[in-house]
């Protein structure tokens, strides 16, 4: 069949790759736009996503229901945020070298922890068949959407019109632009940011899930290979808005489905550079769209980036 | 909004308050009663306690002794937000206002009791009644950000109102505003305290703000009421007087010579540049500064008068255009600035001209470092010489007079007026063709400032070019040969100083012209 399909399979796989891919990093995007919005980096969402990989196919071969990973993920990935949250109110504390620690200490716990569980087969998460029109299987295959990529499509639009309409949304962004603002309005700018930063791991530990629970689908050492810090780079990308980042993990999966997609093809040269497309992307559009006379446009104001 | 009775203005007394800070007592025994509808000036030099003063008022430092009684209730206020839920707002010098959200937004979300889940359209209707019974029109929609300062003022002004306050204070609140703003914001807020709706307190450094507008006046000095009354009843040399004490004024040193036409030494050609935020643009065709001239260049805050020192300081690069000096193209950089001998004396000497953790010697050897011996033009070298460098320092803090535990002490111990003298001391040493200085004296103390400004003018007298970027017009009057006003980014007005008006000037910093 997929010789009738030519290299029309290229962009196919690509549209499908840029659905099943992008998922870890929507939720990581979104969490850190939430933690960096309220004006801090946390570098640990990386560390968290591992440990959230782990933790969710841990609870689901033991339980044998991946919702219950999926919510252990991301209770684990909040208690990470809390402890982020927590040591970063002291003085003198820099939330990126405390982020750095983090990332460490979260993948080398999820190693530790993840062991025993590299063996066993977990339950996976449902998808939902939105190819079932087509005969082909390679439409089939691409448009086999998981529930969480809906769920963060939903979260992504919900964020946008919460940072502007719901009260939380505006306290988050005084908290974020002028801490000094948000003392005045009697606010706890580190009470803010703890809420802020727990919940920015709650939703890397839920992208974590995802990566053990869905595609690729099992629990290795491997399984995040930097996608956790690729998000933070994305969400500057993005600038800090919840409906860009949505559309910069599309493309950063789409990116990483090119290489699979030319080999499913016959292409196999160049085969690693192809792997290296997202990072490659990643760089060149942090230097297309920076200035050297420019201060980056949306970034808040008491992030430690643009003080 | 409209079916809650008036507001009335509350009255404010202040019993023995005290605040310390360690050992030092930043405000003592102060006993100040401020009448419902009242508009009270609080003058004082700096450090003399007005905004240790008012932050106690306000709930931001614990006072160490003394209580507040509001409408002759004694009250307990611990935070700012309890001092908002009695009626009690501030405006302060800095501004409050969060620069990525909008006029609306800011309001909206400083409201104690904001809903969860925002009705915009609600709130605009709402915001839009409101403003009609606001002495000030202003787009709302817009971020804070992209706000002139004067805006952003009136929008923190509004702000309270929209808050209820009723009782107001202001901490300086004309230093970015024209002359003419000025009069109006202050005219309608001392027409609402006539009215009973408001009483206000402001803090001032300007005799003629506090005469026109205010109708009682205090004056605090280090830390001490030492006097007060109805305005009028004291003169400006009373309360001059009281505000400074004893001490004795250097009168400032008179420009001798005239401008030298045939040396040109600053020469600015179609500049056009941006500053870091896209926002402000300046453009600047012709300005030319000559040798023995200080040529002042006037403006309300955020005019694009830091975005001109930042293409002369080379911190900003220039979109078009030519920066001349000695008729040769400058940038900014050390071997120009060097060769040509150009010295800059930015806004905020202590961020922007100092390391503030290194010592006072470092600091005043930037200039000097890599250079053996004393002389000014010798190639640089690789091994510093610390010996130099302290006795270079010693005998610089002893010529310009700067108070410092050591030569080792950190700058950032110093006090402000140290910290420009110790700038202004490595940035005068050596001869000097082009000084290019920014607000010099803003935040000092008189004595400081007649020295800074002898200093400057000194520097004239001997040869030098001096580009005086200030918004403080009295200073630029007083030291100018030649003003320039500046306007949302333009040379908009000049004059000889001789025939300069202050009011005429007024109006062209105020966009009138």
């Amino acid at each position: 069949m997929s010789d009738d399909l030519g290299l029309w399979s290229v962009p196919l796989a690509i549209l499908g790759g840029a659905i099943r891919v992008s998922t870890p990093f929507l939720f990581v995007s979104l969490g850190e736009t939430i933690t960096e919005r309220s004006g801090r980096i946390n570098l640990g969402l990386e560390g968290t996503l591992v440990f959230g990989a782990m933790s969710a196919y841990a609870t689901a071969v033991l339980t044998a229901s991946p919702w219950a990973g999926v919510a252990v993920a991301g209770l684990a990935g909040g208690a990470f945020g809390l402890l982020h949250g927590y040591i970063c109110k002291f003085p003198r504390v820099n939330d990126v070298a405390i982020g750095i620690a983090l990332m460490l200490f979260g993948t080398g716990l999820a190693f530790f922890f993840g062991k025993p569980f590299i063996q066993p087969p977990a339950p996976p998460l449902p998808a939902i068949p939105f190819g079932a029109w087509s005969d082909l299987p390679q439409v089939q295959a691409a448009l086999r959407v998981n529930v969480l990529f809906l769920v963060g499509a939903a979260l992504s639009v919900a964020l946008w019109w919460g940072f502007r309409n719901t009260k939380a949304g505006l306290v988050l962004r005084v908290v974020g632009d002028s801490a000094d603002a948000a003392r005045a309005l009697g606010y706890d700018v580190d009470r803010v940011r703890l809420v802020a930063t727990a919940l920015g791991g709650v939703l890397a530990g839920i992208g974590g899930s995802y990566l053990s629970l869905y595609y690729p689908g099992s629990w290795n050492e491997g399984i995040s290979s930097g996608q956790g810090l690729m998000a933070v780079a994305l969400v500057i990308f993005a600038r800090w808005n919840p409906l860009a980042c949505f559309g910069a993990a599309l493309l950063f999966g789409g990116a990483g489905a090119l290489g699979p997609a030319l080999q499913s093809v016959g292409i196999s040269q160049g085969y690693y550079l192809f792997y290296a497309a997202p990072y490659v992307l990643t760089l060149a559009l942090l230097v297309a769209t920076s200035s050297p006379d420019r201060v980056l446009a949306g970034a808040p104001g008491e992030l430690s980036l643009s003080k | 909004m409209s079916d809650t009775p008036t507001p009335r203005a509350l009255g404010v007394e202040t019993i023995g308050m005290t605040k310390r800070f360690g050992a030092f007592a930043a405000l003592e025994d102060v006993s100040m009663k401020i009448e419902a509808g009242g508009f009270h000036a609080l003058l004082g030099e700096n450090g003399a306690g007005k905004s240790t003063f008012v932050k106690c008022v306000m709930g931001f430092y614990a006072p160490t002794a003394g209580s507040v009684l509001v409408d002759g209730r004694e009250v307990e206020i611990t935070n700012p937000k309890g001092a908002q839920g009695r009626g009690l707002g501030m405006v302060y010098q800095h501004f409050t206002l969060v620069p990525s959200l909008t006029g609306a937004e800011n309001l909206v979300i400083s409201r104690a009791d904001a809903p969860a889940i925002l009705d915009w359209k609600a709130e605009r209707a709402a915001l839009a009644a409101f403003m009609e019974g606001m002495p000030f029109r202003l787009n709302l929609d817009r971020p804070v950000a992209e706000l002139a300062a004067g805006e952003k003022q009136k929008l923190e002004i509004v702000k309270q109102l929209y808050l209820k306050a009723r009782f107001l204070i202001l901490d300086e609140p004309t230093s970015v505003l024209t002359p003419d703003e000025a009069e109006e914001v202050l005219g309608l807020l001392r027409a609402m305290a006539d009215r009973g709706d408001l009483t206000v307190l402001m803090i001032s450094h300007k005799f003629r703000e506090v005469e026109t507008f205010a109708r009682t006046l205090s004056v605090l000095r280090r830390g001490r009421l030492v006097g007060g009354g109805a305005v009028g009843a004291l003169s400006r040399a009373d309360m001059a007087a009281m505000m400074i004490g004893e001490r004795v004024v250097r009168p400032i040193a008179a420009r001798v010579g005239e401008p030298d036409p045939a040396r040109e030494i600053l020469r600015v050609v179609d500049l056009d540049a941006t500053d870091a935020s896209g926002l402000r643009r300046i453009a600047i065709p012709d300005l030319r500064v000559r040798a023995r001239e200080i040529v002042g260049i006037a403006g309300v805050s955020g005019n694009g008068q830091k975005e001109l020192a930042d293409v002369l300081g080379g911190r900003i690069r220039a979109a078009g255009g030519r920066v001349v000096v000695a008729d040769e193209p400058y940038t900014g950089t050390r071997a120009q600035s060097r060769a040509r001998r150009v010295r800059f004396i930015p806004e905020e000497p202590l961020r922007e001209a100092c390391a503030p953790r290194m010592s006072v010697a470092e600091n005043l050897a930037f200039r000097a470092f890599d250079r053996r011996g004393d002389d000014p033009s010798g190639p640089p070298t690789f091994w510093l010489d610390r010996r130099a460098m302290t006795r270079r320092a010693k005998d610089l803090i002893e010529r310009f007079k700067v108070k410092t535990a050591s030569s080792e002490a950190p700058i950032a111990t110093l006090s402000g007026g140290n910290v420009q003298r110790a700038v202004l001391a490595r940035e005068l040493t050596d001869p000097v063709d082009l000084l290019i200085v920014v607000n010099p004296c803003f935040g000092l103390d008189f004595a400081a400032v007649a020295e800074i400004r002898t200093r400057i003018v000194t520097a004239r007298n001997e040869g030098a070019a001096v580009l005086l970027i200030s918004e403080d017009l009295d200073e630029i009057l007083e030291l100018s040969d030649r003003i320039v006003v500046m306007s949302e980014g333009r040379l908009v007005y000049e004059t000889a100083a001789a025939s300069a008006e202050a009011g005429t000037i007024g109006r062209h910093m105020a966009g009138h012209h």
